[in-house]
């Protein structure tokens, strides 16, 4: 087989390019710990309302004893339940949200959360928010923090442009 | 290729040309439909989620499936029976599969015109659809059927007839191409069989969301590469030799076409990144080779400049840039290889966005995905079907092309329409747009910054349905056209010095075979069984009853 000097040459690069990109996505999520959303936890997406954690009243933002902030969510045709969250930036915070029906998706722009939601899962986010990334997403309030939008991005049935909430982020 | 080639009439011109109106003429239909989306979820035509959802639907299954599937199919026909000059084995097959490809795209359409499949090209569950939905799906995978086996068999036979001598590199690429369908489609069909026509016709009363995702990814990377390796075909053999120059390298469009073949069959599980169900470490493994499958891309690309370049200084161009001014640029196919080539630079760097394991999160699902797919899919890809049809069409019909200057300007058009299209796109998914709603009923103030980004848009749609109908138009008339073109076959890239034999493995597919039945154990077993061993809680169906 021959294959000409300048071919070889490029094809050394053409590897050496695929080797570094690989080792830079190894090196973020070995060395800094950033992963996808992958908990594999399952849970009955029918009896979510009779579940402990996805109960009506245990919807929404608490602060556990470890001091983590964790919001919880559930997302159902066509709405987000709570409509609205309010979540420090600077902060370790888990984000834990629950389709009650169909496939949903999660996004809150100027943030890194974003995940699927599969009705028979738990999606599970852990991210700390940035405040000024997020305020170039968002709007800012009078009092300082600012308001993001929480997107639906997985088309979930004809109403689905209309399953968002809101966000308020407060500065450290 | 032998000196006395086959005869006109033996070559398969009516079939290619069935093939390629069904994929056209309804592509037609599907961008008419795009410019309606542009505009009515910008708010420039009343807003109706049922109408837009139900277009997305249609634009998604026709360009995606429809397009592709009959264009590559007369595109293979063509070149097995061209490159190989010989008469189709089992032309009747071949026109059996044609019409159950073309039942199966009417039974899904009519299910999509119903309003009762509004499930979006991706019809993930539990939403689902109709049953004719599926079926018609099933149908035109189906009807693909006849070419794969043709298209293997009669690679089969030429090597029989020919040993020791190397495959023809058309019918070498296309081949490779009819082996990666195979693949590609088995994740679907499962799905399909196994999971929603059960389900939609009710014999099933739930369905494993989780499994029919892991089926869905492992069809949803690979189909990728079913569209783009006939586009590389006519990169690697017909583009060379209509700009006036040479093939650079045969053997190393081989191995671009085994590294397709190998690389883009098991990383599907980059389209669900995201999801909760699937492990990290799986995602990130899928990660890996989802790297490597652009290796085959920076090759090509290398290749492609190289082969212009010949031309190039074949034509008189000197110095380090000179050739690129002597290239043909009135030659549409040739035209059509260099506007793909640009497209594929922005279009390659979007991807390595996305398929960045980590980063993906901040881009999945907003504008910035149909944004890459567009440039990518209806950038590269179309346009070299667009620069092939315009080579092709004149042996198809025995008639000189309508208009040349015609077919450059709607190659120019479609290039600066899909820019003008995709490039306010990436921006306003960075600004957090998600894709596929109706309308924009959120916060003014950010409605507001995309705005500005929207007349860009619509212009880029606008201009693209111009080039749609130029497209059309030009082949409609070239059917008309009185001048005959003169009979021969297509002339196919050589390289400089004679292919007198290459390795064996660069010559067939069994290892290859066997290769990626490995590797698609080694990637899928896992992403797939653990839903018959976890305590899966399955879903219930969602749709018309």
């Amino acid at each position: 087989m021959h294959v000409h000097r300048l071919e070889k040459r490029w094809a050394a690069i053409a590897v050496l390019l695929a080797g570094v990109m690989i080792a830079i996505v190894v090196y973020t999520a070995v060395g800094m710990g950033i992963h996808p959303p992958s908990n594999v936890e399952t849970i009955d997406s029918t009896r979510l309302h009779l579940t402990p954690e996805f109960a009506e009243d245990n919807l929404g933002v608490r602060r556990e004893k470890d001091g983590t902030v964790v919001a919880r969510l559930v997302m159902a045709r066509f709405h987000v339940v709570p409509q609205e969250l309010t979540l420090p930036a600077g902060t370790p915070i888990v984000i834990r949200a629950a389709s009650a029906d169909v496939l949903h998706g999660l996004n809150v722009a100027g943030t890194n959360i974003g995940t699927q939601v599969v009705p028979g899962y738990v999606s599970e986010v852990r991210t700390t928010i940035d405040f000024d990334s997020a305020a170039k997403a968002g709007v800012r309030n009078p009092d300082g923090s600012v308001t993001v939008p929480l997107f639906c991005n997985e088309y979930c049935g004809l109403g689905h442009q209309s399953m968002w909430a809101r966000v308020r982020v407060t500065p450290k | 290729m032998s000196a006395a080639s086959a005869p006109a009439s033996r070559r398969p011109n009516g079939l290619v040309l069935a093939n390629f109106w069904v994929a056209f003429g309804l592509f037609f239909v599907a961008t008419l439909l795009g410019l309606y989306q542009l505009l009515e979820r910008n708010g420039y035509l009343p807003t109706s989620a049922p109408l837009y959802y139900q277009s997305v639907t249609l634009h998604g299954v026709v360009q995606a499936f429809v397009l592709t599937t009959f264009f590559i199919v007369g595109f293979g026909y063509f070149v097995t029976a061209t490159a190989l000059d010989r008469p189709l084995r089992a032309p009747r097959a071949a026109w059996a599969g044609f019409a159950t490809m073309l039942a199966g795209t009417l039974l899904a359409a009519a299910a999509i015109v119903s309003g009762k499949a509004t499930v979006l090209y991706t019809f993930y569950p539990p939403q689902l659809a109709p049953w004719t939905f599926y079926a018609g799906a099933a149908l035109l995978i189906v009807g693909s059927i006849p070419w794969i086996v043709i298209t293997v068999a009669m690679t089969a036979d030429w090597k029989r007839e020919n040993p020791g001598r190397p495959v023809p590199l058309a019918q070498f690429g296309m081949t490779a191409c009819a082996i990666l369908w195979a693949w590609t489609v088995v994740g679907v069909v499962v799905e399909v069989v196994f999971q929603l026509l059960p389900a939609s016709l009710g014999l099933a009363a739930t369905i494993d969301v989780g499994l029919a995702r892991a089926l869905f990814a492992w069809t949803l990377h690979p189909i990728v590469y079913f569209w783009l390796i006939p586009a590389y075909v006519a990169l690697y053999t017909i583009v060379p030799k209509a700009a006036g120059g040479y093939l650079f390298s045969d053997e190393m469009g081989r191995v671009v076409f085994v590294m397709l073949l190998v690389f883009s069959l098991p990383i599907g599980l980059h389209h669900i990144f995201v999801d909760p169900q699937q492990a990290a470490g799986w995602k990130l493994m899928h990660a890996f080779g989802t790297f490597l499958v652009a290796i085959p891309t920076l090759l090509t690309g290398f290749t492609v400049c190289a082969s212009l370049e010949t031309a190039g200084r074949l034509r008189g161009g000197r110095g380090l840039f000179g050739w690129i001014r002597t290239l043909p640029w009135g030659e549409p196919v040739v035209l059509s290889g260099i506007l793909a080539a640009l497209l594929l630079l922005p279009g390659g760097f979007g991807g390595l966005v996305n398929a960045s394991y980590a980063m993906d999160a901040m881009v999945h699902n907003t504008m910035w995905i149909p944004a890459h797919f567009h440039l990518i899919f209806g950038g590269t890809v179309v346009i070299v079907y667009f620069g092939s049809a315009y080579a092709l069409w004149p042996k198809l019909t025995g008639r000189r092309l309508f208009s040349r200057r015609l077919a450059n300007a709607q190659l120019w058009s479609w290039f600066a329409g899909i820019l003008v299209l995709t490039v306010p796109w990436h921006w306003v998914g960075l600004l957090g747009m998600p894709r596929r709603t109706a309308y924009s009923p959120y916060d003014p103030a950010i409605v507001a910054r995309w705005r500005p980004w929207t007349p860009p848009m619509i212009a880029g749609g606008a201009v693209l349905v111009v080039s749609a109908v130029l497209f059309v138009v030009n082949l409609a008339a070239t059917h008309r056209v009185r001048e005959e073109e003169p009979d021969g076959p297509l002339a196919y890239a050589r390289t400089t010095e004679p292919l007198v034999a290459v390795p064996a493995l660069l010559n067939g597919f069994a290892f290859w075979n066997g290769l990626v039945a490995v590797l698609m154990l080694l990637s899928w077993a896992y992403p797939i069984g653990q839903f018959f061993f976890m305590d899966v809680h399955k879903s219930l169906p969602w749709g018309p009853k």
